[in-house]
């Protein structure tokens, strides 16, 4: 059973923001989670499971669901804007995300499962904590919840980061935004007074060197209030594919979302390889992407590609499994994307 | 900033709840579930709670129609949202088709995970009359049957399967 604690409801942006005194990561990074603050809620999916774990016992929740506009997407003439509110299911049926951005429609239907999809929102997939089974037991106290030790690395780390996994080994649990770091998406925050920053999703999901204990640079009394996706151009290619232990509702083993820009004649002007449950933030394959900027993609290319996405990892004691299974994963990808065909997503 | 009740800060609240089509007023906490909302105070016991993390799908209802996990919703959260539970499918002397179709294909062992099930699969039917058999795994893929009755799910929605029109 949750501990107890009181129920508002924020009508407005700034509203919530102005309420949020705490953010969970701030709390969970104390002995048992408990905090006099308040903590907003949107879906509550991820929330509420820390809370019935007794990881968090926040004082005080506030509910996103009254605010306008909140689960709204809109069309720019220069790409979209998500509301953080919008559900998983939502994003994943509507047509024009579909048609414009069908790698991030695919990650959204392909996430958790259809009672989950219709709860669960974008901002709260982006906000969610890591699913490392020692972070998530009431019993260890690890890095990432204000201790001394990871212990993954002495323990079972069969899921756990094949790069960037020296100190604390979870990989980063939103599939949408392997998608949304390859798309290039920012990222709008906004204060009490109602004032917004917006910055690249990637920087966002890249705390101060040395903070283990949170996932993302989200301050207390601010929200995640929307994510921009930037316009699809005529060359834009882009698939996401992932692998688990089983097809559905499952958190996959391996992720890859890969976006090309090609020319007319299919020589690769630019690309984004990212992978996810591969590190701590989504893991841009840097190497890969420099073997596709210049060529022209074929089978060959893309198997150099996957070969260089994986040639500096760092696995663990039990999760050497994953480099084969990410080869095969970004190979695939990266030929998917490049055959697919989105003539119907160009903005006009 | 809205407080539902002055007396939120000491933990129960007055909710109204839109349930299978009538209004209810209930006094919970705010760390209430919806499901145990459900089964306690609104005496629907019908649906069930398994895992109480929306991992296995026995508490599904339907929230202005979508099957949801009510395990994983606050009570004081429900707002305005019209709540269907496996209570609110059958009529006064007629079951849903969805329920009489598990019957006639045996589609219930134990029965924990059916009227979740249920739900699940009267959501999709209502979306998608069509529904061919991997619409229907997809539909079910948060509802867990440790019995092992998934074949008979599937062979109770093939008899419900309109075919589309030509």
């Amino acid at each position: 059973m949750m501990k107890r604690f009181a129920w508002t409801t924020a009508e407005s942006p700034s509203a919530a923001a102005s309420a949020a005194s705490t953010i969970c990561a701030e709390a969970m990074a104390l002995t048992d989670g408990a905090t006099d603050g308040a903590i907003v809620m949107a879906g509550g999916i991820d929330l509420l499971d820390l809370m019935k774990e007794g990881l968090l016992a926040p004082a005080r929740l506030i509910g996103l669901r009254d605010i306008a506009d909140f689960g709204a997407i809109d069309l720019e003439r220069d790409g979209a804007r998500l509301g953080a509110g919008i559900t998983l299911a939502a994003l994943a049926a509507d047509a024009r995300i579909r048609r414009r951005y069908p790698a991030l429609a695919a990650a959204a239907a392909g996430a958790a499962s259809p009672q989950i999809r219709n709860v669960a929102t974008l901002g709260g997939n982006l906000l969610q904590r890591p699913r490392c089974w020692y972070f998530r037991s009431r019993h260890h106290r690890c890095l990432r919840r204000g201790g001394v030790h990871c212990f993954a690395h002495d323990g079972d780390n069969r899921y756990h980061a094949i790069f960037d996994n020296r100190r604390c080994a979870i990989v980063h649990p939103s599939t949408l935004a392997t998608v949304l770091v390859a798309l290039g998406a920012d990222v709008q925050l906004t204060d009490a007074a109602g004032g917004s920053r917006r910055l690249p999703l990637e920087v966002f999901l890249t705390p101060p060197a040395g903070d283990l204990t949170r996932e993302n640079i989200l301050q207390p009394r601010e929200i995640l209030h929307a994510v921009h996706l930037p316009p699809i151009s005529e060359g834009i290619r882009m698939a996401h594919s992932k692998r688990g232990e089983k097809d559905a509702f499952d958190w996959p083993l391996a992720e890859v979302a890969v976006v090309l820009d090609l020319e007319p004649g299919g020589r690769c002007r630019d690309a984004a390889v990212i992978l996810g449950a591969a590190a701590p933030a989504p893991h841009r394959a840097v190497n890969a992407a420099r073997q596709l900027v210049g060529a022209v993609i074929d089978e060959k290319r893309a198997t150099a590609a996957a070969a260089a996405a994986i040639e500096d990892a760092t696995p663990l004691a039990d999760n050497g499994h994953k480099l084969p299974l990410f080869e095969a994963l970004v190979r695939r990808t990266i030929m998917a994307a490049a055959q697919g065909r989105l003539e119907d997503s160009i903005l006009r | 900033m809205q407080q539902s009740d002055p007396s939120a800060q000491f933990g129960r609240s007055t909710v109204t709840l839109e349930v299978n089509g009538t209004t209810r007023v209930i006094e919970v906490e705010a760390r209430t579930t919806l499901a145990q909302a459900l089964r306690g105070p609104l005496g629907l016991t019908g649906t069930k709670i398994a895992c109480d993390r929306g991992a296995c799908g026995a508490c599904t209802v339907w929230l202005d129609g979508s099957p949801v996990c009510s395990c994983m919703l606050l009570a004081v959260g429900v707002g305005h949202r019209q709540v269907t539970t496996i209570e609110g499918l059958a009529t006064a002397d007629e079951l849903h088709p969805v329920q009489q179709a598990f019957i006639d294909e045996d589609a219930v062992q134990c029965g924990f995970c059916t009227p979740g099930m249920v739900m699940s699969c009267a959501a999709l039917l209502n979306d998608q009359p069509d529904c061919q058999p991997d619409d229907v795994r997809a539909a079910i893929s948060g509802n867990l049957c440790r019995c092992g009755t998934y074949p008979h799910v599937l062979a109770a929605m093939h008899r419900l399967r309109k075919d589309p029109a030509p």
